[in-house]
C-alpha cells in the first residue's frame, strides 16, 4: 500500500508532539474488535453454510431458468426469458397452479380452524389433556412419506377401510384417488391431517398466555357466553399466534410434495398436480432444467408476495401485548 | 345502591380451607376494606362475592337479594382487577363501552357489520357512546378514548378499569388490590381519588387489599382477615387502637407493635422485662399475660422505677419529625422501638441506657393464647371477673 518511509516521514513524525493514547480509548478499540471477531467465529459458520445452500443455489437457479440446460447436458446456452414464457403458455403449469391455490384454500382455514377448535376443547377439558394432545400432534410427526402409504391403503377403492366403512353404513363411495373430482379434496383433507397437530401445539400455547382475569373481567362486564368470550378475549388474544399459524401452514400447503408423488402422481390426468411437483417433474423425469428452474422462480415469488401480503394485512389487524 | 351480607362462607381448595365460616354485613353505601396479608383468603372472598367463584358453604345477598348461583353480570355488581384486565386490543372507548353493549344490544346487534344494520343498534350505540364519553370526562380520561390500553400509563389504565366499572353504575363496586401496581406517589393519589368517588356516587365499596394505609385511609369500616378467617372488622381507628386480638394487633401499625410477656405481680401491676409497669385493671396474681405497645405509647422518661421501662439504645432511625429508638432490654430477644418526637429526644446517642414510660390506658393486654383482655369500665370495682374477653 505505501513505500518504504522516507527519512523525513520518519523524521517528521518523531518530531510531532507523541500520542499517548488514552488507555481507556485503547482497551475501548480492543474490547470492539474482539467483539467483532467472538461475532464472526459465532455467526461465521451459520452464514457460510446459508450462503453456500440456500442463496447459492437460489441465485443458480435464477441463472438456469434463463438458460437451455437439461440435466446431465454438457453444454448451455443462454434464452433470455423464453422459458418464462414458456410456463406462462402452458396450460399445464397454469392448472398446477390453479391446483395449488385450491389446495392451499382448503388447507389453510381447515387447518387453522379445526386446530384451534381442538386446542380449545383441549383446554376446556379437564381429564386427558396430555392424551389428546399427543394424539393430535403425532401425524405432524411422523413421515409424510410413509403416511401416505397407510392413506392408500385406507382409501384403496376395494379393499381400504374408508370404502369399506362407506358401504357397511350403505353410503356411496369412490375411487378416492382416481376420480378427478376428489383427488386434490382428498390431497388436501391429508394435508389438514398432517398440519393439524402442528397448529393445535402453537393455539395451546397461546391459550395458556391469555391472562385468567381477562376472561373474569368479561364474565363481570356480561360477556360470559362461550361465543361473547371467544369474540372478546380468545380470538383478539390469540392474534399474533393465528398469524403465525396462517403463514406457517400456508408456506407448508405451497410446499405440498410427499402425497402427490405418491398417492396420484398428480393424476388423474392433471387434477392433482401441484407446483412442486409440476416443477420436480420438469426438472427430474423430463430433464427440462430450465424450464423448471422458470417454475421455481415463479412459485418463490408467487410463495414470497403472498407471505409479505399476508403479514402486511393481518398485522393491521393484531394486537401484539 | 345495596347492602352485602355474606353468610358464614367456607371454601377449601382440595381440602385446604380457604375461608372458614366468614361472615360478614356491609351498610349499603359503606366503603369496607378487606384488610390481611397475602393469601389470607380476602381474595378469594371478594371473587365469592362477584361470582367468579362459587362457596362450599354459605350464602351471598346483594340489596336483600340471595345471589347464589347467579352469574356475575346479574349480581348488579362491577368488578376492578389487579391487573385492571383491559383488553389490550379494544380501544379505552370499546373497553368502557362493552359491559353496556353487551347488556343493551342484542347477540344480533352485536354482530360485526350486520349488527348495525339493524334497526334500534344505531340509537343504542350511539347513547352508549355518550354515557361513555361523560363517564370518562368525570375521570379526567375524555382525551384518552381512542387510545389502546397499551399506549397508556399505570395511572391512566387504572382510571380507565374504574371507569368501565363505573358506567353501567352498579349497586356495588368490588375492587381488587387496584393500587398495587402503581408506583408509590401515584398510589397516594389515586388513593385519594377512589375516596373521592366513593362520597360521589355514594355506592358500596368493597375494598382488598394488603397496604394497611390504604385500608386505613380509604375504608369506613375494616375487615381484618387472617388465614381465612375475619379476625375483626371495626373503623380503622378502632382496628389500631382497640385491637381484639394478639394478630390484629401485630398485623396493623408500623413499626410493629411491641409485644412482651408479663406476670401479674399484684392488683394493677405486671411485672416485664425486669420493670413493673402499671396496668388498668386488676387481675389475680401470677395470672401470665402479654402486653402490647405501641411505639409511639412510650415517652422518655428521666429515670426509671415503676411505670417505665429501661434498656440500651442499639439503633436510631431518623424519620424527620420523629424518632424510632430500638432499645435493648435485659432478657428479651426482640428490641423494644419507641417512636419518640424528635424535637423531646434530641441527645440519643447507640449504648446509651434510656428509660421509657409508658401510660397504663396505652397498655393493651392480651391472654397468653392472644385474646384480648379490656379493663371492664362499666363494671362495680371489685367484681369477681375483673376483665371482660371479647368474644372472637
Amino acid at each position: 500500500m505505501s513505500g518504504p518511509l522516507t527519512l523525513s516521514e520518519a523524521s517528521d513524525k518523531r518530531l510531532m508532539p507523541i500520542e499517548v493514547p488514552l488507555p481507556t480509548a485503547q482497551l475501548a478499540r480492543k474490547r470492539a474488535l474482539s467483539e467483532a471477531l467472538v461475532a464472526l467465529a459465532l455467526a461465521g459458520p451459520a452464514v457460510f453454510f446459508l450462503v453456500v445452500l440456500f442463496f447459492l443455489p437460489v441465485a443458480a437457479i435464477f441463472v438456469i431458468a434463463l438458460t437451455d440446460w437439461r440435466f446431465g447436458a454438457t453444454s448451455l446456452s443462454f434464452v433470455g426469458l423464453s422459458n418464462f414464457r414458456e410456463v406462462c403458455a402452458d396450460a399445464g403449469f397454469r392448472a398446477s397452479l390453479v391446483n395449488t391455490v385450491v389446495y392451499v384454500s382448503i388447507v389453510v382455514p381447515g387447518t387453522v380452524i379445526l386446530g384451534l377448535a381442538i386446542a380449545l376443547v383441549i383446554e376446556g377439558g379437564r381429564s386427558c389433556r396430555g392424551l389428546y394432545r399427543a394424539i393430535h400432534f403425532l401425524p405432524f410427526m411422523a413421515t409424510l412419506t410413509a403416511m401416505a402409504i397407510a392413506w392408500e391403503a385406507l382409501l384403496h377403492p376395494t379393499i381400504g377401510l374408508v370404502n369399506q366403512a362407506l358401504a357397511a353404513l350403505g353410503l356411496p363411495t369412490a375411487n378416492w384417488l382416481r376420480d378427478e373430482n376428489v383427488a386434490l379434496p382428498i390431497l388436501a383433507v391429508i394435508g389438514i391431517w398432517q398440519n393439524l397437530g402442528y397448529a393445535m401445539v402453537l393455539f395451546l400455547a397461546g391459550l395458556k398466555s391469555i391472562p385468567q382475569e381477562l376472561y373474569n373481567a368479561a364474565d363481570v362486564d356480561g360477556a360470559d357466553l362461550w361465543i361473547d368470550r371467544l369474540r372478546t378475549v380468545t380470538l383478539p388474544m390469540l392474534g399474533p399466534v393465528t398469524m403465525f399459524v396462517v403463514i406457517v401452514v400456508a408456506l407448508r400447503a405451497f410446499e405440498a410434495f410427499d402425497t402427490v408423488k405418491v398417492l396420484t402422481q398428480g393424476g388423474p390426468g392433471r387434477a392433482s398436480e401441484v407446483l412442486l411437483y409440476t416443477l420436480y417433474r420438469e426438472s427430474f423425469e423430463y430433464l427440462r432444467t430450465g424450464y423448471g428452474a422458470a417454475v421455481a422462480v415463479l412459485f418463490l415469488a408467487i410463495v414470497t408476495t403472498l407471505t409479505l401480503v399476508q403479514v402486511r394485512f393481518m398485522d393491521t389487524k393484531v394486537h401484539y401485548q | 345502591m345495596a347492602s352485602v351480607s355474606i353468610e358464614s362462607i367456607r371454601k377449601d381448595y382440595s381440602l385446604v380451607p380457604v375461608l372458614r365460616n366468614v361472615s360478614l354485613s356491609i351498610a349499603d353505601g359503606e366503603f369496607l376494606t378487606l384488610l390481611g396479608p397475602s393469601g389470607c383468603g380476602k381474595s378469594t372472598l371478594l371473587r365469592i362475592l362477584a361470582g367468579l367463584e362459587v362457596q362450599d358453604a354459605g350464602s351471598v345477598r346483594i340489596a336483600e337479594r340471595v345471589v347464589d348461583g347467579l352469574r356475575p353480570k346479574r349480581r348488579d355488581i362491577a368488578m376492578v382487577f389487579q391487573s385492571y384486565a383491559l383488553y389490550p386490543h379494544m380501544s379505552v372507548a370499546s373497553n368502557m363501552a362493552l359491559p353496556l353493549r353487551m347488556r343493551r344490544l342484542s347477540a344480533l346487534q352485536r354482530l360485526p357489520v350486520l349488527g348495525r344494520l339493524l334497526p334500534g343498534t344505531a340509537q343504542i350505540t350511539a347513547d352508549i357512546d355518550m354515557e361513555v364519553s361523560h363517564t370518562a370526562k368525570s375521570l379526567g380520561i375524555g382525551h384518552l378514548l381512542p387510545r389502546k390500553p397499551g399506549q397508556l400509563s399505570g395511572g391512566q389504565r387504572q382510571r380507565v378499569a374504574v371507569g368501565r366499572a363505573m358506567v353501567r353504575h352498579p349497586a356495588v363496586f368490588l375492587m381488587d388490590e387496584p393500587l398495587s401496581n402503581l408506583d408509590a406517589k401515584l398510589r397516594v393519589q389515586m388513593r385519594a381519588e377512589i375516596k373521592e368517588l366513593h362520597r360521589r356516587l355514594g355506592v358500596t365499596f368493597v375494598y382488598v387489599t394488603h397496604d394497611q394505609a390504604e385500608a386505613m385511609t380509604l375504608s369506613d369500616r375494616v375487615a381484618v382477615m387472617l388465614d381465612g378467617e375475619l379476625l375483626q372488622v371495626a373503623p380503622p381507628q378502632d382496628i389500631y387502637a382497640d385491637p381484639d386480638n394478639r394478630r390484629v394487633a401485630e398485623f396493623i401499625g408500623s413499626p410493629k407493635i411491641n409485644m412482651f410477656d408479663g406476670v401479674v405481680r399484684e392488683r394493677g401491676l405486671i411485672d416485664v422485662a425486669g420493670s413493673t409497669l402499671t396496668i388498668e385493671a386488676d387481675a389475680i396474681t401470677g395470672t401470665a399475660l402479654s402486653l402490647g405497645i405501641r411505639p409511639e405509647a412510650f415517652y422518655l422518661a428521666e429515670r426509671g422505677g415503676q411505670g417505665t421501662l429501661t434498656g440500651s439504645v442499639r439503633m436510631i432511625e431518623h424519620m424527620g419529625s420523629d424518632l424510632f429508638v430500638y432499645l435493648d432490654l435485659a432478657g428479651i430477644d426482640q428490641p423494644l422501638i419507641a417512636r419518640l418526637l424528635a424535637e423531646r429526644a434530641p441527645h440519643i446517642v447507640p449504648g446509651q441506657t434510656l428509660h421509657v414510660g409508658v401510660r397504663p390506658e396505652r397498655i393493651l393486654l392480651f391472654t397468653r393464647d392472644g385474646r384480648r383482655l379490656r379493663p371492664d369500665r362499666d363494671s362495680s370495682k371489685g367484681a369477681v371477673t375483673p376483665f371482660r374477653e371479647v368474644a372472637r
